[in-house]
C-alpha cells in the first residue's frame, strides 16, 4: 500500500465529511423540506441504502456476490411483523388473519416474539446465525465465485417458496400487515412516523461509520486480500473462511434490520419484498452506486429507488424502459459505478500527464484496492440487469 | 495534529446533528390516546374549484398488467362519460394514474402519494388481494376512500373500503348451488397457492360437507406454475363430477391444454371457474375452453340496454375487436356508484360519503346494484355462464333477483365456525 499516513488521514477527513453531509442531509434538510409523505418513502429507501451497505462490504471489499440478500432482509422483517401483530392482537391474543384463515391457534414458534427484547435481539441474531450456519458450510467448502452467486440466489428462490406456503401461519402470499403499533407508539400518527424516519437515518449512520472502521482496519485490508487473491492469503497463514465469515455475517445482520425497519416504515412485508427480484434490486443499487466504495453504495440504492419511484409518477405506462436505459447506461460506460466517475477523471488526467500506455497501466492498478474488484463481480452486474426490473 | 483535531471535531459534530435530529423529532401519540383514522383525518382534498382530483391506481407494469390495463381503460371511459355529462356535483373529474406495478408494496406507496401528495378524493383500483391488504392501512390511516373492483375472498369489510366485486356468497357458493342442482355428486379443486383459492376452497370443503358432496382431491400450483400434466393426471384418476378451477392467470392457459390432451371434456367433466372472463378466452385459447362453466356477475353478452350501450361505448373508444369482462364493468360502476354517494351526500368527505353510502343504487350493465353500508359491498345478481364458440361466455343460470352481500358468511349454518 502505498499510502503515507498523510494520504491516509485525508481519506479519513473525506469519510468524516461524508458522514456529517449525510447526517445534515438526512437529519436536518430531508425534514425539513419534505411532505410527511415523501420523508416516509425516503425512510424505505433508507431500509434499502442500509441493506446496500452490507453489500458494499460483503461484495464491493469481500468479493461475495450475494444474490440472496432478501432472505436476511425478510427474516429481520418477519420477526419485526411477528411483534407488531401480537402486540395489536393484544396480551394472549391471537393475529388477525390467523383467526380469518387459520385455525386460530398461534404456532409455538410465535411465542417468544410477544416480548420486545426477543424480538429485537431476534432483529440481529437470527439473521446473523442463519449467515453464519451458511457461511460456514459454503466458505468451508472454498465454494465461490459463480457459484456462490446462484447458491444465494436459490436460496431467496426457496425462502419465498416456503413463505407462500405458509397461508396460516406466515400469511403466505399476502404476508402479513395492517400493523396499527410500534412498541406502543400509534402507527397512523404523523408524528410517530417521522420519528420512524430519523431512528432508520441514524441507523444508517451508524452502519456507515461501523464499515468506515472495518475498512481501515487490519480486517479490512485482509478482506480485500481475500477478494483479490485469496490463496496467496491463504499461504500467509490466515483462513480466508474466516475472514469472508465476518463481512457475510455483518452484511446479513444490517439487512435484518433494515428489514426490521421497513416493515414499520412501510406497513407490509411480504414474499414480494423478500424474494429473487428484490435481492437482484438490492445489488443494482449497489452497482450502480459503485461497489467498493463507502458511500457509493448508499447513494446508489437511494439513486435508484427515487429513480423508480420519479419515474413511474411522471410516466406511469412507459417508466420500466427509461429504467431500464439507465442501467444499460450506467454499466456501459461506468462499469465501477457512478462514484467511478472522479475516478475517471483521475485517469484521463494521469494518461494526460504521462502520455504513455506505460503510465495508463499503471494508474489502474494504483487505485484498484480502493476502487475495484478485479475479479468477475462485472458479470454479475450485467446478469443483474436483465433479471431485474 | 491539526488533521487530528479537526477529526475530532467534525465527528462530535455528525454526533450532535445525530442527537438534535432525534430530540427535535420528538414522540407522537402512544396507542390508545386516539383511535387510527382520527388522529390524521384532517384531508387537503381542494373542493374549491371547477374539478375534483381522483385517483386511478391499477398494475400497468409487470405480471397483472394484462388484466388491470383493462380496468384502467374501462375507469377512464367511466370518467369521460361523467365529465361530458357535466362532472359530479357540477365538478369535472380530473384523473391521476398510477402504475401499482404488480407489487404490493409499490400499491401502498401509490396510494399514499395518491392521498396526501395528489389530494385525491377517492381511489379506484387494486386486483390481487396482497394489493387490497397492502392499500388498507393506507386509506383507514389517512381516511380516504378505496372502490375495489374485483371478486375476492370476502372475510374483510374496511370502513374505508368500498368492494364492487363479488363477495364468496354472489359467486362461489351460487356456482355450488348450481352444481348441486346439476346433480354433480363430488368435486375436485385446483387454485394457485395463495389466499383467494385456498380460502374458497375452505367455504366449498365446508358446503360440500353440508351438502352431501364428496371431495375427490384438492390440488395448488404456484402462482406463475405452467405444468400441470401431474395435477390434469390425478384430476382424471379421481373422476370427479366437476372441477372446480380457482387458477389464476397464465396457470390456466397450462391447464386447460393439459385438460384437452388428457381427454377430458366438459361433457365429461366440466371446469367451473371463478377467474376467467372474456378477457382470457383469447389467450388459453378458445379451443381449449369452449363449453367449459364460468362464475361472474356480468357478462358482455347480457342483453340489455344499458350493457348495449357500455359495450357500443368500449368498442367505440378502444377498438371493435375488444372484449368487456367482469371486473371491467365493476371498475365502471364503481365510479358511478361513487358519483351517487357523493350526490346524495352533496360533499366529497370521506365520513360524508360513508354516511350516505347506504342503499345508493346504480343501473350497471350487469343490471341494478345496491350498496349495502354495513358492509360496504354491493347486492349483485350471480351467474353461471359457458364459453361459447363466439369466444363469448353466455349466462346459463342466474340467481334472478341481486344476492345480499355476506362477506363473513354470517347467515349461513354451514360456514359456522370457518370465519374465527
Amino acid at each position: 500500500m502505498r499510502h503515507t499516513s498523510a494520504g491516509q488521514s485525508r481519506s479519513n477527513y473525506g469519510a468524516l465529511c461524508g458522514l456529517l453531509l449525510g447526517a445534515l442531509a438526512l437529519l436536518v434538510v430531508a425534514p425539513a423540506v419534505l411532505s410527511d409523505f415523501r420523508l416516509s418513502l425516503l425512510g424505505r429507501f433508507v431500509c434499502y441504502a442500509i441493506v446496500a451497505v452490507g453489500i458494499g462490504l460483503a461484495w464491493g471489499r469481500g468479493g461475495m456476490l450475494t444474490l440472496g440478500q432478501g432472505v436476511f432482509f425478510g427474516l429481520g422483517g418477519y420477526v419485526m411483523a411477528f411483534h407488531l401483530k401480537l402486540a395489536d392482537a393484544g396480551p394472549s391474543g391471537v393475529p388477525d388473519f390467523m383467526l380469518l384463515y387459520g385455525s386460530g391457534h398461534l404456532p409455538f414458534w410465535w411465542e417468544p416474539f410477544r416480548s420486545p427484547v426477543v424480538t429485537l435481539l431476534g432483529v440481529i441474531l437470527i439473521p446473523s446465525l442463519v449467515a453464519f450456519g451458511l457461511g460456514i458450510a459454503i466458505f468451508r467448502r472454498r465454494v465461490r465465485g459463480a457459484y456462490f452467486a446462484i447458491l444465494s440466489q436459490a436460496l431467496a428462490a426457496a425462502f419465498t417458496i416456503l413463505l407462500i406456503g405458509q397461508q396460516v401461519t406466515l400469511g403466505g402470499f399476502n404476508g402479513l400487515n395492517g400493523f396499527r403499533s410500534f412498541f406502543g407508539f400509534n402507527l397512523y400518527d404523523p408524528v410517530n412516523k417521522r420519528m420512524l424516519f430519523y431512528i432508520a437515518a441514524v441507523i444508517l449512520l451508524i452502519t456507515l461509520a461501523v464499515v468506515w472502521q472495518l475498512y481501515r482496519s487490519r480486517y479490512g485490508e485482509l478482506l480485500i486480500a481475500v477478494r483479490d487473491q485469496e490463496e496467496r492469503v491463504r499461504f500467509l497463514g490466515y483462513d480466508p473462511a474466516n475472514i469472508k465469515l465476518v463481512a457475510y455475517v455483518l452484511a446479513a445482520a444490517m439487512a435484518g434490520i433494515a428489514g426490521a425497519l421497513f416493515v414499520p416504515i412501510v406497513g407490509i412485508i411480504s414474499p414480494a419484498n423478500v424474494g429473487v427480484v428484490p435481492s437482484i434490486a438490492f445489488l443494482i443499487g449497489v452497482a450502480i452506486g459503485g461497489r467498493a466504495t463507502l458511500f457509493g453504495p448508499v447513494l446508489g440504492a437511494i439513486a435508484v429507488a427515487w429513480a423508480q419511484t420519479a419515474l413511474s409518477e411522471s410516466f406511469p405506462s412507459f417508466w420500466s424502459y427509461f429504467q431500464g436505459a439507465l442501467f444499460v447506461l450506467v454499466i456501459a460506460f461506468l462499469p465501477a459505478g457512478l462514484s467511478s466517475v472522479s475516478l475517471l477523471r483521475g485517469s484521463w488526467q494521469r494518461r494526460q500527464r504521462f502520455g504513455t500506455r506505460a503510465g495508463r497501466m499503471a494508474a489502474p492498478q494504483a487505485d484498484a484496492a480502493p476502487s475495484l474488484p478485479s475479479e468477475s463481480g462485472l458479470s454479475g452486474i450485467s446478469a443483474g440487469s436483465e433479471t431485474g426490473q | 495534529m491539526s488533521m487530528r483535531r479537526t477529526r475530532k471535531r467534525l465527528l462530535s459534530a455528525v454526533a450532535v446533528v445525530m442527537v438534535a435530529g432525534l430530540v427535535s423529532a420528538g414522540c407522537g401519540s402512544r396507542v390508545g390516546a386516539s383511535g387510527p383514522g382520527s388522529s390524521s383525518g384532517s384531508s387537503c382534498v381542494d373542493t374549491s374549484g371547477n374539478s375534483i382530483k381522483i385517483g386511478f391506481l391499477n398494475s400497468l407494469s409487470g405480471t397483472m398488467a394484462i388484466s388491470e390495463k383493462t380496468v384502467h381503460d374501462s375507469l377512464m371511459l367511466a370518467a369521460e362519460q361523467i365529465n361530458s355529462s357535466g362532472g359530479v356535483l357540477g365538478k369535472q373529474l380530473q384523473v391521476v394514474s398510477e402504475d401499482g406495478a404488480s407489487e404490493p408494496t409499490t400499491f401502498a406507496e401509490k396510494a399514499g402519494k395518491l392521498i396526501s401528495s395528489d389530494c385525491v378524493a377517492a381511489v379506484f383500483g387494486g386486483w390481487t388481494s396482497a394489493s387490497r391488504k397492502a392499500m388498507l392501512p393506507v386509506f383507514e390511516g389517512a381516511n380516504s376512500l378505496l372502490f375495489y373492483p374485483v371478486q375476492y375472498e370476502g372475510l374483510e369489510a374496511s370502513p374505508n373500503i368500498f368492494y364492487t366485486g363479488a363477495t364468496t356468497n354472489q359467486q362461489i357458493i351460487p356456482a355450488l348451488d348450481y352444481l348441486k342442482q346439476k346433480g354433480v355428486k363430488s368435486l375436485f379443486l385446483v387454485g394457485s397457492d395463495y389466499v383467494f383459492p385456498r380460502t374458497a376452497n375452505k367455504e366449498i370443503k365446508a358446503y360440500a360437507n353440508a351438502n352431501g358432496i364428496e371431495i375427490k382431491g384438492e390440488e395448488y400450483a404456484p402462482l406463475g406454475y405452467t405444468d400441470f400434466s401431474t395435477i390434469v393426471n390425478k384430476v382424471k384418476a379421481a373422476g370427479a363430477g366437476a372441477v372446480f378451477n380457482t387458477l389464476n392467470g397464465d396457470s390456466n392457459v397450462a391447464f386447460f391444454k393439459e385438460y384437452r390432451n388428457a381427454g377430458l371434456s366438459p361433457a365429461t367433466m366440466p371446469v367451473v371457474s371463478v377467474s376467467i372472463a372474456e378477457e382470457e378466452i383469447g389467450g388459453i385459447g378458445l379451443d381449449n375452453v369452449v363449453g367449459q362453466l364460468t362464475a361472474w356477475n356480468y357478462y358482455q353478452t347480457i342483453d340489455s340496454p344499458k350493457n348495449a350501450a357500455f359495450v357500443q361505448a368500449f368498442k367505440a373508444k378502444y377498438g371493435q375487436r375488444r372484449v368487456t369482462s367482469d371486473p371491467m364493468e365493476a371498475a365502471y360502476a364503481s365510479l358511478f356508484l361513487w358519483k351517487a354517494m357523493a350526490e346524495k351526500a352533496k360533499s366529497f368527505k370521506t365520513d360524508d360519503i360513508r354516511k350516505a353510502a347506504d342503499g345508493v343504487s346504480y343501473d350497471a350493465p350487469e343490471g341494478t346494484v345496491t350498496v349495502n353500508g354495513e358492509n360496504h359491498h354491493i347486492a349483485k345478481t350471480a351467474l353461471i355462464g359457458k364459453v361459447g364458440p363466439d369466444a363469448l361466455i353466455h349466462a346459463e343460470w342466474s340467481s334472478g333477483a341481486p344476492i345480499q352481500p355476506d362477506p363473513f358468511l354470517r347467515t349461513y349454518n354451514w360456514a359456522r365456525g370457518l370465519t374465527g
